[in-house]
């Protein structure tokens, strides 16, 4: 019964379109659904919505890259150096806490309004999930494996390539997900915020020049941007490790 | 070869006033130990008395405190190559996402085997173990005898000059256990390997060992050691069956009954 799930959304679109079209509407904060195709439409035609979107992806997939790379290789290297990880305890959590927006006055001094600004903030923002589980991840490694590497005479890139990068891979992954979903999510808020392009700033930009239905097509748009990329990784993570992946399971 | 020569010069292992504490309680105690090349050596005790550490000195898995573990002749360091330890817990000890021949090449890959020879030495190791008819599966997939027999099997990979087992067959089943100490046996035999092995099970340690070493707890000490004259090759029934391993039999039991009160 998958449809009944589109039932209450279906239904309130209609509704809305049905109010907007017998109460007349015309508001600076409000637009009628067909309203808002018409204005998608129009985004999409003119290609101002692949540029904006070029734009946004751009800085969260490099942020992403640059910040969740970084995070899990600090994580694995961390997880394999009990002195390192002592040494590093205290800044960890003395930055770990700070919120990613607020970094942005010190990258808007370094860089200026623009890709690296945005990148440096995204990456940041990124850095932190990777970390923390992929440290989780590495330690909860089961310790009978690390001594069989030790008894076997495995190096160290063999006892990391060998051992706990496919032990930790599908949590991993798991926190790589989490921090795309954060890519999309702080780079949006910094070009809201801040940097005048991406999609950020167009949905600031239409809601200043009041047109609403413009707003409310990015806005969805933004929506389905996530939802996609979600699924885009869900799919990758399935085809990719499916089999390090699953056959951990079954016992 | 003369397996009863008791040669000073012949010790593989030597554990020299070996002391070792752990998290500030005295585990070991002054243990003064050999085992010969080619010895078969049984050690029993009470829980926590200190098996499992003493195999670990010899593995270079820990270190101890005071005292030293000679293994041919140098101070054990790090792990050795020609060492091989057998876990009890094999479902923790073998790679989940690789198959039966995976695990194997592990051992392979970490030794520098070039990769064109791997495939065939794997063959002839699982076949070895009785597995060749399970190269591809994974571990999940194998019983608990078929997951220890891997285990072995990737041991043996290693080319080992000793094997150290820590109460490999305690999880199993008496049939399985009984094959897998034949087969033991006879991979010790053929491959003129010393093999120190920890158990739980005194009537193993007297049918698998050349002697038995027993040891008191807190802190573990090298209590006595028992020269099994049984002949060779053992079996499973007659050797069972044979007076003198009923008096040893006898013997250890009443040994650790006094050591367990
Ligand atoms: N890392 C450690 N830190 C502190 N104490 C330890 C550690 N490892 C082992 N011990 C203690 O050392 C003692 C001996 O442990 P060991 O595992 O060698 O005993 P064992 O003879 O193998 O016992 P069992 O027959 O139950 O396997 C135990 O009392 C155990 O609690
Ligand atoms: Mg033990």
């Amino acid at each position: 019964m998958k449809w009944q799930g589109f039932i209450l959304p279906a239904g309130l679109v209609l509704t809305a379109e049905a109010c907007a079209r017998i109460f007349g509407i015309s508001s600076d904060s409000l637009a009628a659904p067909s309203q808002i195709l018409k204005a998608a439409w129009m985004l999409l035609a003119d290609g101002s919505l692949f540029v904006m979107t070029g734009q946004t992806l751009l800085s969260a997939v490099a942020g992403l890259l640059l910040g969740g790379c970084a995070g899990l290789v600090l994580a694995v290297v961390l997880g394999l150096s009990p002195t390192l990880t002592r040494l590093l305890r205290y800044p960890i959590e003395a930055l770990r806490p700070i919120p990613s927006i607020a970094v942005l006055p010190i990258f808007l001094m370094v860089y200026g309004f623009g890709y690296r600004m945005e990148i440096a903030i995204i990456a940041f923002a990124c850095f932190w999930p990777n970390l923390i589980i992929g440290q989780a991840a590495v330690s909860g490694i089961e310790p009978r494996l690390l001594e069989v590497s030790r008894v076997l005479g495995l190096g160290f890139v063999g006892r990391v390539t060998k051992i706990v990068l496919p032990a930790a891979l599908p949590r991993l992954f798991l926190a790589f997900r989490l921090a795309a979903a954060i890519s999309l999510i702080v780079s949006v808020t910094v070009e809201i915020a801040m940097n005048p392009q991406g999609l950020g700033y167009e949905l600031m930009a239409a809601q200043n020049s009041l047109r609403p239905e413009v707003m409310f097509a990015i806005l969805l748009y933004i929506g389905l941007l996530g939802w996609g990329l979600n699924a885009l990784l869900l799919f990758a993570q399935q085809r990719l490790f499916g089999a390090a992946g699953t056959a951990q399971v079954p016992r | 070869m003369d397996r009863s020569t008791s040669n000073a010069d012949d010790a593989l292992i030597a554990f020299r006033n070996v002391s070792l504490s752990l998290g500030g309680r005295p585990i070991l105690e002054n243990i003064n130990l050999k085992v010969r090349r080619r010895e078969f050596i049984c050690v029993v005790g009470p829980s926590g008395c200190g098996k499992t550490t003493l195999l670990r000195l010899i593995a270079g898995l820990v270190h101890p405190d005071a005292g030293e573990v000679i293994y041919d002749g140098q101070v054990v360091g790090e792990p050795a190559s020609d060492v091989a330890l057998i876990f009890q817990d094999y479902s923790k000890a073998l790679l989940p996402w690789r198959t039966a021949s995976g695990n194997v090449s592990l051992a392979l890959e970490a030794s520098g085997t070039p990769k064109p020879e791997r495939a065939q030495r794997i063959r002839a190791l699982l076949d070895k173990v009785g597995l060749a008819h399970h190269a591809d599966k994974y571990p999940a997939q194998l019983s608990g005898g078929m997951q220890q027999r891997l285990q072995i099997a990737r041991c043996l990979a290693q080319g080992p000059s000793v094997l150290l087992m820590d109460e490999p067959f305690g999880a199993l089943d008496a049939m399985t256990r009984q094959v897998l100490q034949d087969e033991v046996l006879r991979i010790a035999e053929s491959g003129h390997t010393s093999v120190f092995f920890v158990t739980h099970d005194l009537e193993e340690a007297i049918y698998l060992g050349d002697r038995v070493v027993a040891l008191r707890p807190n802190p573990g000490r090298v209590a006595e050691i028992f020269d099994v004259r049984l002949p060779r090759p053992r079996d499973q029934l007659s050797t069972r069956e044979d007076p003198e391993f009923m008096r040893l039999r006898r013997v250890l039991f009443d040994f650790i009954q006094e050591t367990e009160s």
